[in-house]
């Protein structure tokens, strides 16, 4: 039972991602309301101001991207939320904090789409826009919430990792995670391990806005703190200002890259149930993998040999994660509330003789156990 | 009582503006935060602001809940005939049905509680609005799976403050009707006998 745990509350996914982002350090939100994340801003724009934060409605997702980057740039941790639609029009800007090494979170509470789509239910088609809705080659991080507790960890997560590697994190959820409501028992924020971007000890003249440390992340000066530097979509050099010589141009793409590929080991999380002697198993993440979890154990009480592998990090695709399971099992099945994304993925970096199964709804329903028990069943026979 | 890994299911259903996500939540914040349950809370329901489809679940358990949704409802409580109609199909063969008297009148099975929650909301708190805390005291009574007094503290943290009166007024008189029903009475599954066939 959880019944001896302290400051138990009955919440929904968003309001957990809400307070996660408030203990992580996140001080300004902007954001333009839609079903299904308009929690996150309802509640935000009254516990926002209880801690000394900036909340603001603004006039549309793409001026509400804007206002973060300008938040984040002057030093101050910002997040933004929205669903589809809105998700479609921050993706200019969303390139603007890739190159600019802005760090920000940017949740998509997931709904049907495209376009205005199904407001209510659930998918998960946003996938791959998450990873490549912008322009132009970049490294994004993409984490995926399946429970209440997940949503708050998780928020803490892409927060810390959105600073120490000064790259926007998208938190993908969806309309079931963000509406239903569980009890968890919240850490107090002294508890939580937060990161704080690292900011420059060098005087302000001899600062060098873009040059990067051997881990890649170069150190924040945040606006207003004496130190003037360049800030810009074009590629730029080293102090920040626009470039077309190709060795600035390739140091700078290629530092991008290695930033967040030197950290896949921080990055890249997967969670596993019952996989240490699975011959197949369920490869799945957000709300799914729920489903997926039932059913595992639904197999596993029939005696069948079967595992679950929940992807908490969707990109970097983690591959030195899904590799082993891929030559463990002799099959896996990727449920999914769309037509083949992630399975795509997994199909990509599978090398062995394993078959990759898709298991795909798109009717605005959740997948259920009950559908996955017989593909299960014989993809284990 | 329930066991360990099992899962208790229940489906609060009627018509957009009765209140029933309200009644789920105050049930759900009952059983799990001050009874100590594990408990997903979810709903669904149509576009329209009153009218229309309106659908709350709650899932208990003493163990942390995979699937978040109703696979196989122990308990369904239907404030309207087109609710009735839609939900009962996911009742499990021995769970119970509860229905608003005043509001279901064909009811798919003997294995049912009719209780005419509109009818009493009316006569004991003097507004129909809190049919769904009257129902919610029945089901809090029938089911047996949450406290009584867990039920009132979570009402009284939930409803608007000058309404908790009212509120409290209409659970303790959706208890007490419950008090009346005798489950031992009912046919032990929702599924017919053969020579009803």
């Amino acid at each position: 039972m959880s019944g001896n745990l302290p400051n138990r509350r009955l919440i929904q996914g968003n309001e957990a991602i809400v307070e996660g982002a408030l203990a992580a350090g996140c001080r300004f939100f902007a954001g333009y309301p839609i079903t299904p994340a308009s929690e996150i801003s309802e509640i935000l724009s009254a516990r926002m101001p209880e801690v000394g934060g900036t909340f603001i409605q603004m006039e549309d997702e793409i001026a509400s991207m804007g206002a973060i980057i300008g938040a984040s740039l002057a030093g101050t941790k910002s997040m933004t939320a929205t669903s589809g639609p809105g998700f479609s029009l921050m993706q200019e800007n969303l390139g603007f904090a890739c190159i600019a090494e802005v760090p920000c979170v940017v949740v998509n509470v997931m709904r049907g789409g495209p376009s205005t789509g199904l407001p209510t239910s659930p998918a998960q088609g946003d996938v791959m826009q998450a990873r490549w809705g912008t322009h132009g080659d970049h490294p994004i991080i993409v984490l995926a919430v399946s429970t209440v507790l997940d949503s708050f960890e998780i928020t803490v997560r892409a927060f810390n990792l959105s600073e120490k590697y000064r790259v926007p994190v998208i938190i993908l959820s969806d309309e079931v995670v963000a509406h239903t409501r569980e009890t968890v028992s919240l850490p107090a924020w002294e508890d939580l391990e937060v990161t704080d971007r690292i900011s420059p000890d060098t005087p302000p003249e001899w600062y060098v806005p873009y040059e990067g440390s051997s881990s890649g992340v170069p150190d924040m000066a945040a606006f207003g703190k004496g130190y003037r530097y360049h800030v810009t979509g074009l590629v730029h050099d080293v102090r920040g200002f626009p470039t077309q010589r190709p060795e600035e141009i390739e140091a700078f793409t290629s530092r991008l890259f290695r930033k967040i590929s030197q950290g896949f080991h921080e990055i890249q999380k997967v969670e596993t149930v019952f996989m240490e002697d699975a011959e197949t198993a369920v490869i799945a993440y957000g709300s799914v993998a729920r489903s997926a979890h039932r059913a595992v154990i639904m197999g596993r009480s029939q005696g069948l040999r079967v595992g679950l592998l929940k992807l908490v990090t969707l990109f970097p695709f983690p591959r030195r994660l899904v590799e082993p399971v891929l030559h463990q099992c002799k099959a896996v099945l990727v449920p999914e509330m769309n037509m083949g994304q992630i399975s795509r993925e997994v199909n990509r970096v599978n090398s062995s003789a394993c078959r990759v199964i898709k298991h795909n709804r798109f009717d605005g329903q959740l997948i259920t156990p009950e559908e996955l028990m017989p593909r299960i069943e014989k993809m284990t026979s | 009582m329930m066991k360990e890994g099992e899962r208790y299911e229940l489906i609060f259903s009627g018509s957009g503006g009765q209140g029933l996500i309200l009644a789920a939540i105050i049930f759900a914040e009952a059983a799990g935060v001050h009874d100590g349950f594990y408990v997903c809370q979810s709903q669904s329901y149509g576009p329209e602001a009153r009218g229309g489809y309106s659908k709350a679940e709650v899932i208990m358990s003493k163990n942390p809940i995979d699937y978040p949704k109703a696979i196989r409802a122990d308990l369904l409580l239907s404030m309207n005939q087109a609710s009735c109609d839609h939900c009962f199909e996911v009742l499990k063969p021995e769970g119970l049905l509860v229905v608003d008297a005043s509001l279901v009148h064909q009811i798919p099975t003997n294995r049912s509680v009719s209780i005419p929650f509109t009818e009493i909301a009316r006569k004991s708190a003097g507004k129909e609005m809190v049919a769904n805390m009257v129902a919610l005291g029945a089901v809090g009574r029938i089911s047996q799976s949450v406290s009584l007094k867990s039920l009132e503290t979570a009402l009284v943290a939930r409803v608007p403050k000058r309404t908790v009166e009212m509120n409290l007024k209409a659970l303790h008189a959706g208890i007490e009707a419950a008090e009346a029903v005798d489950l031992s009475a009912l046919p032990k599954t929702i599924v017919p006998e053969d020579d009803e066939l």
